[in-house]
């Protein structure tokens, strides 16, 4: 059996679907653009007035160009940059999901007399902190200012995520633990054996926003590092796509003397050259973060 | 809680209090010893003596914060900056829920959903990149409104009064997708037979979504609201600071990009931190706020 649709339904659908489709040309078109200049010759695109660029610009005297890739993979701050990303986040999330699920487990212990002194002690941080300079000055006591620790450690544990595991500890059941304490089983082989396990999804959704979050971060690295070295991809990207003093790094080998011409053209290769990891992976992990918005809406 | 209680959970759980360990220290020293560091606030801060032993100067750096000119034009704009940016960006993802919710075909709900997500998976630094390049001399926004006679070609970042409709829309580019997530989540439980009904009250869809859709997940929206609110003191400092410049300082610098640079870049410790004090201490003040208005007038709230 099918209702009939009035028509002024059927008008909102249409304006819906237009709607829509006009949202997500929104979020695709910049990077659209962003994707198709990173091809075009350097000097229609100095030249070009026309708005977005939704098809590589290119004439039959100023053909297609791989250029801006090939002097991007030549620039070796930002190959370092790359590297040193890739051990920010990963030594950082092994960190962080070590770290979160310890004290998710210790506060999901029934019976302890202390543990809820912990969980008060974790979400009073939550509404109050000492502000940017104290912790500074404490990470500058501390003699980790300036070297790749500060940027592991910083935000390793997130109260949120304590929180999260502690619910999906709380949710597995407590007789698969006690027999396992029979059997002679300690604390940390319950942990790795029993309850990470049982919990791997909520274990991944948090190790992915985490993991996210640590290759996006700017902030901690500008405040801590100051050793080139040490710079994650994001501070490079900073120089190159906002100050363009970074621009002025890539060896252009010949052609040195127009940064100018290429500056644009520079540019756009380097966006799609830092996010293109991050966009072929996203559309396969965002049901993870789906997930993870409601769990924690059910927390909240 | 006598003496025998406390010794039996010794013996029974000392081995889960030992592996509690790390995670205390952790939270001792990042985020308990930098609250006793507040006190540099009220010192005058010298290298020699730390913040245990520089001279106490009581509450000079505030009051010295409270006459600067900085006060009035931190505060309006912090303020300005978020409310504007509530308005906008709030209501935004709840209406695309809602649009979403009205789509039929699973598939295109799933691809418009998966593509609105995309831009918050993008890093901050790329986003101001981008934003940059768009708004400079003959950058493609930039023609665009010039096309419709919005502004002239010329880099519109060192203009201020473009930097705010710059920040709030951006920001609703980036998170409209990501943040409709929790609202569509509440109105897959919205129940299904209020709708059959209404239907045979003979309320059309319009006034469905009025009377039931909207106060079904209105808890979902006052809770976000209160999160919004009680976190908008310190609210994406990041993107202030990659896009700001000295030309745009008068709109665009806020308490928290004020004390990045007054602090940190200049190294004016005391005084930034006795301005990042003053800070969490309006924050706290808005989060209590929501919390207790809220609580008196929808019986939602946070605690």
């Amino acid at each position: 059996m099918k209702i009939k649709e009035s028509p002024s339904r059927i008008v909102f659908k249409i304006i819906n679907t237009l709607l829509l489709l006009l949202l997500a040309f929104a979020c695709l078109s910049p990077l659209l653009h962003v994707f198709f200049a990173s091809f075009s010759d350097p000097t229609l695109l100095t030249q070009y007035q026309g708005g977005m660029i939704l098809w590589p610009l290119s004439d039959s005297t100023h053909p297609l160009t791989f250029k801006g890739y090939s002097f991007v993979l030549g620039n070796s701050s930002l190959i370092r940059g790359y590297a040193n990303t890739f051990f920010y986040v990963g030594a950082g999330t092994l960190l962080s999901v070590l770290l979160c699920s310890l004290g998710g487990y210790c506060v999901s212990r029934r019976g302890t007399l202390w543990m809820k002194y912990l969980i008060i002690i974790m979400t009073f941080t939550m509404f109050f902190g000492g502000g940017m300079i104290p912790l500074y000055m404490v990470n500058k006591f501390l003699g980790i200012v300036n070297t790749r620790w500060v940027i592991v450690i910083m935000g390793v544990i997130s109260v949120f995520n304590v929180i999260i595991v502690r619910t999906a500890f709380q949710a597995i059941p407590a007789s698969l633990e006690e027999s396992a304490q029979l059997d002679g089983a300690g604390h940390l082989t319950i942990l790795f054996r029993i309850t990470l396990p049982l919990a791997k999804a909520t274990i991944a959704v948090i190790a992915l926003f985490y993991a996210v979050g640590k290759w996006n971060e700017y902030l901690t690295a500008a405040i801590y590092l100051t050793d080139r070295k040490l710079y994650p991809l994001q501070i490079i990207l900073r120089e190159i796509l906002i100050m363009s003093s970074g621009t002025s790094e890539f060896d252009l080998g010949a052609e040195a003397g127009s940064y100018n011409l290429y500056k644009r053209l520079l540019q756009y290769s380097t966006i799609i050259f830092a996010t293109l990891p991050i966009l072929c992976v996203y559309p396969f992990v965002q049901k993870y973060f789906v997930k993870g918005v409601m769990i924690g809406s059910i927390k909240g | 809680m006598n003496k025998k209680t406390i010794k039996t959970d010794w013996i029974r759980n000392r081995s889960v209090y030992f592996l509690a360990i790390p995670i205390l220290i952790y939270f001792i020293i990042w985020n308990y010893i930098p609250m006793v560091g507040i006190m540099l606030g009220f010192e005058d801060y010298s290298a020699r003596g730390g913040f245990l032993f520089s001279e106490w100067i009581g509450l000079q750096n505030f009051v010295d914060f409270f006459k600067s000119y900085y006060l009035g034009r931190l505060l309006w704009n912090t303020f300005f900056l978020n409310i504007l940016s509530i308005c906008v960006n709030f209501p935004a993802p709840i209406i695309l829920a809602l649009l979403l919710n009205e789509v039929e075909n699973q598939y295109f709900k799933k691809v418009i959903q998966t593509i609105s997500y995309m831009p918050f998976f993008v890093s901050m630094v790329v986003i101001c990149g981008i934003i940059t390049d768009f708004f400079s001399y003959n950058g493609a926004l930039t023609m665009l409104l010039v096309k419709l006679g919005l502004a002239e070609n010329k880099d519109l970042m060192n203009v201020k009064e473009y930097f705010r409709p710059i920040y709030i829309f951006s920001g609703t580019w980036q998170n409209v997708g990501y943040g409709s997530i929790i609202y569509l989540a509440a109105l897959s439980g919205v129940d299904q037979e209020l709708y059959e009904a209404a239907k045979i009250d003979g309320a059309g869809r319009w006034k469905q979504t009025i009377h039931i859709t909207i106060p079904s997940i209105s808890p979902t929206i006052i809770i976000m609201l209160i999160l919004t609110i009680s976190s908008l003191m310190n609210s994406a400092i990041e993107k202030i600071i990659l896009l700001y410049r000295p030309l745009t300082y008068e709109v665009a610098d806020v308490i928290g990009s004020f004390v990045y640079r007054r602090g940190l870049i200049d190294g004016d410790f005391d005084y930034g931190t006795s301005v990042g004090l003053f800070n969490s201490f309006i924050s706290l003040l808005l989060l209590f706020l929501a919390n207790s208005i809220s609580r008196k007038y929808s019986e939602t709230s946070l605690f």
